[in-house]
């Protein structure tokens, strides 16, 4: 469990099933790009869905960026297919949904160590994401978060926690509670907090209203259905120009208190320590990535 | 892989491809329509029967329909249309 | 002593050419009644129109085209033309569209036997390209048709222009009425410049009818008909704003190109045309103008409702409109004094006086393909058979300071970068910058430009590498295969011969 460095503000969603999609989809440049094989593609086309990721994993415009596939829960006849097929094209994250106990990971990592034996992947190499969708995944979400490894983030996913909390999507009052949840896990467990897909591709203001509130409680970023929505989210987790330069600020401080062997860092002042330069760090990380807010 | 049954993957819209394959005794019959059949003609048969070799399909009618989908498509529609007419119900993710 | 004329030139010797007066109406027989002065130009039908034009055997014949697919007017002279026995004719429209179809037949028999034209699409691109014509067809841009107007070589004997209303002494426009395309901007050249002008008016409506986008002292007669063509087939589709995801990521990116090239500054002028792309593109560029508070000094083209909307939001100043491609379009033409028709002499004829592209900064262009120079092709598919329009691509390109090209890098399986056209229609020399979904193009000719879109951080790549890109996805298209005949050539702007089409082999 390490500080991420890499940058996931956005996961693009696409059906798996999607011929087309599939072939293009690279030119939007996600953080990171999620082939789903579960809820997005029927019963009948599970297998063809299966087939169409593990090819499309392997173009080079693919492999250029962060793959991610939501494989279906190995409970179902699919599951362990999906494994065998995604660990082996070279998924970089595989994102298992329905996370309800630790155990599910467990049982996910031991299936991922035995297929990356047998088809010479370097052990260790797949990393894992869990998707929260339950009251039970709340619950456990801290001993999930840390029961591998190889997790590099875990995901609230709205609809089917709503569905099982017996109530039904709204403002985000809703989503409270597990958004907190989900998110103090990630950060005891030092990984990626992820919030929720925004279904509404046509509502940009309640889009961008949702993505205020995610970023200020924290997340590192956010599922995304429409192309559309990765720039305007890059742009809200834009840095200002003033949140640049103090940063620029904070970093310059911190690598002269290096420089200079000091064991406190200090600016105008007033002392800084290490979370206020890691949060520079990506601060800068992120102007660089999308330059500043539009 | 030997085809047992009928059986079909894909789709007609644009970027994707049909495959249909049915079960024939002796000869491998490939036939390949393509909305760009003169400029990736060639190409797209390579691919089907490359995929079809790997497969160790030996017998059987596979007939093509194309609207423009790229190499990875185009395997894996067609690798999806044998394992569905054929027996096996896994592949063997190593020969693909 | 009588007061007679004879008397009255008496002992002066009548120069040459010079008559002796012989009555108010010597010369001018319909001024000899009122009906016959107001009503003289009225024809009782086409036919009799057409006979009263002189048209013969082997003459040219001229349409406009500003109701493009919804166009009734070309198919239906040309069809009368036929049950009437006439034969090898020139047939020159402003442009062809797939809804031109039944003109195959009159080729066949022999009716139409030469054709000029911008462009044209479906069953009689594809059986032109497939050698249906003896000639070749000769493909010209919008400006370009004006030119070898005026040079002589299109020489229009009867033009039928398709016109919404009309006064019985040819004051016509397509602003009112019922079926109202907008601008007739095509058909003003073909009014000032054809031997007959024979009007077919939806509407005759009282004298003196205004706007007069066609003018009374250029007409010669008028005939009334039931329809001239379907203003709502004009943009099929092209005045909507596109959600199509890959469409919306390269407006995005063209509209960061003229943010950033170095020609974004309060009163700039610029032409989109149409398409998804292009539609979006105005709509992205509307943002950058309000955050920098610049304005337009004036729009051109292929006017459609962004742009007009643009305007009413003060964004635009004036609007120069050689064809209205929508309602909203059409209607500001008709209402607002900030929009006026122009000709396509005054849009882009190189050798007028003056012409309009060449005060543009920046065009948004389309291609069907773009070779590693830069060279363009706007007409023939990756098939090798005709479907579009030279129209104002190789004019635009030419005058304006910074031409643009926008597309998908791959369509289907079909790259548009490749390494060299099938049809070149644009020079490359001209092309400015090329935006795809893959990143952005700049012509090794235009280094600031290069300088300034690299400063600004937008996905600058040299266009050998879009062309690697699209090979390593698609894979490499084989070479369409030509015969020798040749079915059309390309006309440069300046009437010079640029390339060919050949018939498609198979």
């Amino acid at each position: 469990m390490t500080t991420s460095t890499k940058l996931r503000r956005s996961m693009l969603f696409l059906p798996g099933s999607n011929a087309a999609m599939l072939s293009t989809a690279f030119v939007f440049k996600p953080d990171s790009i999620m082939f789903d094989l579960e809820d997005a593609v029927s019963l009948r086309e599970k297998d063809s869905a299966r087939l169409l990721v593990f090819h499309a994993l392997k173009l080079r415009n693919y492999r250029a960026m962060e793959t991610v596939v939501r494989i279906n829960p190995l409970s179902t006849p699919f599951g362990r297919q999906d494994l065998e097929a995604v660990v082996r094209a070279g998924v970089d994250v595989v994102r298992l949904p329905k996370t309800d106990a630790p155990e599910d990971v467990h049982v996910l990592e031991r299936e991922v160590e035995r297929i990356e034996l047998e088809c010479g992947r370097e052990v260790g190499s797949t990393k894992l994401m869990a998707a929260i969708e339950s009251a039970s995944g709340v619950v456990n979400a801290v001993a999930i978060a840390t029961a591998s490894p190889r997790l590099i983030g875990i995901a609230l996913a709205g609809f089917d926690y709503v569905m099982d909390m017996q109530t039904e999507r709204g403002d985000g009052t809703e989503l409270f509670y597990a958004r907190c949840a989900v998110l103090h896990a990630a950060r005891f467990a030092k990984i990626d907090a992820f919030d929720v897909v925004f279904s509404d591709v046509n509502d940009d203001e309640g889009f961008l209203k949702e993505v205020e509130l995610i970023k200020r409680l924290g997340f590192n970023g956010k599922s995304l259905i429409n192309p559309r929505q990765i720039e305007q989210l890059h742009n809200a987790f834009a840095p200002t120009q003033e949140e640049v330069d103090y940063a620029r600020r904070v970093v310059a401080a911190a690598e002269l208190g290096e420089r200079q062997g000091l064991g406190v860092v200090s600016l105008n002042g007033k002392m800084i320590d290490a979370p206020v330069i890691q949060h520079a760090r990506v601060v800068l990380q992120r102007a660089q990535a999308s330059g500043v807010r539009r | 892989m030997k085809i047992v049954k009928e059986a079909i993957a894909g789709t007609l819209e644009s970027s994707d491809v049909q495959v249909k394959v049915a079960p024939s005794e002796g000869t491998l019959e490939v036939v390949v329509k393509s909305e760009v059949e003169h400029q990736f003609g060639a190409q797209i048969r390579a691919v089907v029967n490359d995929t079809l070799g790997r497969l160790a399909v030996s017998e059987g009618i596979v007939l093509v329909e194309d609207k423009g989908a790229l190499d990875c498509t185009l395997r894996a529609r067609v690798q999806t249309a044998v394992l569905r007419g054929g027996a096996v119900k896994d592949l063997d993710w190593s020969v693909l | 002593m009588s007061n007679n004329v004879q008397t009255r030139l008496a002992g002066f010797a009548l120069p040459a050419n010079v008559e002796a007066f012989a009555g108010v109406a010597a010369h001018a027989p319909y001024l000899a009644s009122r009906e016959g002065k107001h009503d003289r130009k009225i024809a009782n039908s086409l036919e009799d129109a057409i006979r009263a034009s002189g048209l013969k055997d082997g003459m040219t014949i001229s349409f406009h085209h500003a109701f493009r697919e919804g166009d009734t007017t070309i198919n239906s002279v040309v069809a009368k033309l036929a049950e009437m026995g006439f034969r090898d004719l020139t047939l020159a429209p402003s442009s062809l569209l797939s809804c031109n179809s039944p003109l195959i037949a009159h080729i066949k028999s022999g009716v139409i036997r030469r054709i000029y034209t911008s462009g044209m699409r479906g069953k009689l691109a594809e059986a032109i390209s497939n050698g249906l014509m003896d000639n070749p067809i000769h493909i010209h841009s919008h400006g370009g048709r004006v030119h070898l107007m005026d040079r002589g070589e299109l020489a229009i004997d009867v033009s039928f222009l398709g016109v919404a209303t009309s006064d019985s002494f040819g004051n016509a426009n397509a602003v009112t009425g019922k079926s109202r395309c907008g601008s007739l901007g095509y058909a003003m050249v073909d009014a000032a410049r054809a031997k007959k002008v024979i009007l077919l008016a939806e509407q005759i409506v009282p004298y003196p009818n205004a706007p007069a986008s066609i003018r009374q002292d250029q007409v010669d007669f008028v005939v009334k008909v039931d329809q001239i063509g379907d203003p709502a087939k004009i943009s099929v589709g092209a005045a909507r704003i596109t959600s199509n995801p890959r469409e919306l990521l390269i407006a995005r990116l063209a509209a960061d190109v003229m943010e950033h090239a170095g020609y974004f500054e309060e009163g700039f002028s610029m032409q989109t045309g149409t398409g998804g792309s292009a539609t979006a593109t105005a709509r992205f560029l509307e943002k950058k103008m309000l955050q920098k508070g610049i304005k337009a000094g004036f729009a051109l083209g292929g006017i459609t409702g962004s742009i007009v909307d643009l305007h009413k939001k003060g964004l635009i100043g004036r609007i120069l409109d050689t064809q209205s491609f929508d309602a909203v379009a059409a209607d500001s033409l008709a209402n607002n004094p900030q929009h006026w028709e122009i000709s396509t002499n005054y849009y882009a004829n190189l050798t007028a006086k003056a012409a309009a592209v060449d005060m543009v900064d920046m065009v948004i262009l389309s291609a069907l393909e773009i070779d590693l120079d830069f060279n363009v092709n706007v007409i023939t598919g990756s098939d090798g058979v005709m479907r579009g329009a030279s129209g104002g691509h190789s004019d635009t390109a030419a005058g304006a300071a910074l031409p643009i090209v926008v597309g998908p890098l791959i369509r289907s399986r079909i790259p548009t970068v490749v390494e060299k056209c099938t049809t070149v229609v644009t020079p490359g020399e001209t092309i400015g910058v090329l935006v795809t979904d893959h990143g952005v193009a700049v012509n090794p000719n235009r280094p600031d430009v290069a300088e300034r879109l690299t400063a600004a951080g937008l996905p600058v790549v040299s266009i050998q590498e879009l062309y690697a890109r699209a090979t390593e996805l698609v894979g490499t298209p084989r070479p369409i295969e030509f015969l020798d005949k040749v079915v059309g050539v390309v006309r440069y702007r300046d009437g010079s011969a640029i390339d060919v089409v050949r018939q498609v082999k198979g």
